[in-house]
């Protein structure tokens, strides 16, 4: 297995099938967006609790799922490129880590704007906001750590080792503030409880989170490529294919 | 072990002749408890409540100053390249610097909690909460800290860094340790918080030394 | 189609402001995203076409001067 895909680990190679895909993605994942937020926004009933407000869900949902999921594919990359010292995981941490913070502030942004006509304010200290607030600063870290190194591939490699660390941290933080939130449960706050879900809003909801994910690999792809350009610039490679062009 | 020894006994050496080093994050740490009363109010009631937090965000922050230049003069001698380069001793290294780190800015904050607890106005039992606390978290702050540290020693902008790389891990110890005293200021059990606190501290005791280790040479080569 | 008219949809049933507030912030956000990682490797390649533009131009020089 590993023979196969050692040819992936090249720079070139990625380089060339991320230039790729790229389109491919994009195109299918600005379709979806459009499609489930289209149909989330105007061809689903209201909640007759919530009444319009709830279709906030279909981006607030997608961006928060995806903002873990963008944490576990880059700590997944971030581990790869710590023990076997594959170069292209090591960019590929530093291209995910600003898509998963734009995520992140989106969930969060989104959750206010919920929030505001479902509890009353702006921000409440709840475990799931909370949660993502933390995300953020870890993203934040990842990304500034990155940055702060005169040698861009010590950076990487800080970087990668921080994710690995942050990913260890995660779910004890997430369940401390859990815990925390239990402890000091305002009277105020009446949390709805988690309705089933009519499938007539799901499938919405569905598309716009595969929506997401779609967004995310195709932007991984665009910004994987300038990473690789930017490592590899002293390579015979790359200097043809920019003669070339 | 010998070479342990070594080391500790050359941390110790120049902590003694650097005092500043770990003086003033101490003195950090009792100005910051000062201020609190000051920029709230000196109700004693308002106090004990708002205790837990002052003191843990406090104690923080100092170690957090404390870390900045833990490995800056070894890196800039080229200590930690040599120690790299000759492979076998750098786990004591490490080691010795978390033992002294621990020593310098972790246990003033302990022998100073009765101070503490007469500047903010606690009680017996919340006294001797803040201080099995301060026992068991001040290590798991210093390990923190000393990871924060040392992924950041070659960085060319350090210390507002090393912040932020490192607060977002603390929060579960700052939760679990205030949550301890503001249950025995209520007189309720805390041996549970105690025990999540003693738990996350012998996890990391396990796993920061080796995330150090990797750290140290990645800013080496 | 759920609602009976464009001001209904606009209007959200009394939520316009915090649907289109989130939905709008996220739109922008992510062509903001999009945008900058274009811009970066547009600016990027232009930067390298110029620099092997440069060597190419300092190769050439020095051929003629020997």
């Amino acid at each position: 297995m590993f023979k196969w895909l050692h040819p992936y680990a090249k720079p070139e190679t990625v380089y060339h099938l991320c230039g790729r895909w790229y389109p491919w993605l994009m195109a299918l994942a600005l379709l979806l967006l459009l499609l489930g937020n289209i149909w989330g926004l105007a061809f689903t009933p209201p909640d007759y609790q919530q009444g319009d407000s709830y279709r906030i869900i279909h981006i607030h949902v997608p961006s928060a799922i995806m903002s873990m999921g963008s944490y576990s594919a880059m700590a997944i990359a971030a581990f790869i490129a710590l023990v076997w010292q594959v170069k292209v995981a090591q960019w590929s941490v530093l291209a995910i880590a600003p898509i998963g913070a734009v995520y992140t502030a989106i969930a969060l942004i989104t959750g206010m704007a919920w929030g505001k006509p479902m509890w009353g304010t702006w921000w409440v200290w709840d475990a799931r906001l909370t949660s993502e607030l933390i995300l953020l600063f870890l993203y934040l870290g990842v990304i500034a750590l990155s940055g702060a190194f005169s040698d861009r591939q010590t950076g990487a490699k800080a970087a990668s080792l921080l994710a690995v660390v942050g990913v260890i941290n995660l779910p004890i933080i997430h369940f401390s503030v859990e815990w925390w939130n239990t402890l000091h449960q305002g009277a105020s706050i009446t949390k709805f409880a988690k309705p089933s879900i009519d499938p007539s809003m799901l499938w919405p909801l569905l598309i716009s989170i595969l929506a997401f994910k779609v967004l995310m690999l195709a932007l991984l792809c665009l910004r994987l490529r300038t990473a690789i350009l930017l490592n590899e610039q002293h390579r015979p490679w790359v200097k043809a294919m920019a003669g070339e062009e | 072990m010998v070479t342990l020894g070594v080391f500790i006994r050359r941390e110790l050496r120049l902590l003694a002749r650097q005092k500043a080093d770990w003086l003033n994050p101490v003195l950090f740490f009792i100005i910051v408890l000062c201020l609190f009363p000051l920029g709230v109010g000196p109700e004693p009631n308002m106090l004990q409540l708002m205790a837990p937090g002052i003191v843990w965000i406090a104690a923080l922050l100092s170690v957090l100053l404390a870390a900045e230049r833990l490995f800056k003069d070894d890196f800039r001698n080229g200590v930690i390249e040599q120690l790299v380069a000759a492979r076998q001793p750098l786990l004591s290294f490490v080691l010795a610097k978390l033992v002294t780190n621990w020593l310098s800015t972790g246990l003033p904050l302990v022998l100073l909690s009765p101070l503490v607890a007469l500047l903010l106005n606690l009680q017996t039992p919340a006294f001797i909460a803040m201080l099995l606390t301060l026992l068991l978290g001040t290590p798991l702050l210093s390990l923190l800290s000393v990871m924060g540290a040392a992924l950041t020693v070659s960085a060319d902008k350090g210390g507002i860094l090393l912040a932020l790389l490192i607060l977002p891990l603390y929060i579960p110890l700052l939760i679990f340790a205030s949550a301890a005293m503001e249950a025995a200021s209520m007189a309720l059990p805390y041996h549970g918080q105690l025990a999540i606190m003693l738990a996350m501290l012998l996890f990391a005791l396990a796993l920061v030394p080796l995330a150090v280790l990797s750290a140290l040479k990645l800013n080496v080569s | 189609m759920h609602f009976q008219s464009w001001s209904d949809f606009w209007a959200m049933g009394g939520y316009g402001l915090f649907v289109w507030l989130s939905f709008g912030i996220t739109y922008a956000l992510l062509v903001a995203l999009i945008g900058y990682s274009h811009y970066q490797q547009r600016q990027f390649k232009r930067q390298l076409a110029q620099k092997l533009a440069r060597e190419q131009r300092i190769k050439q020089y020095q051929e003629q001067t020997e």
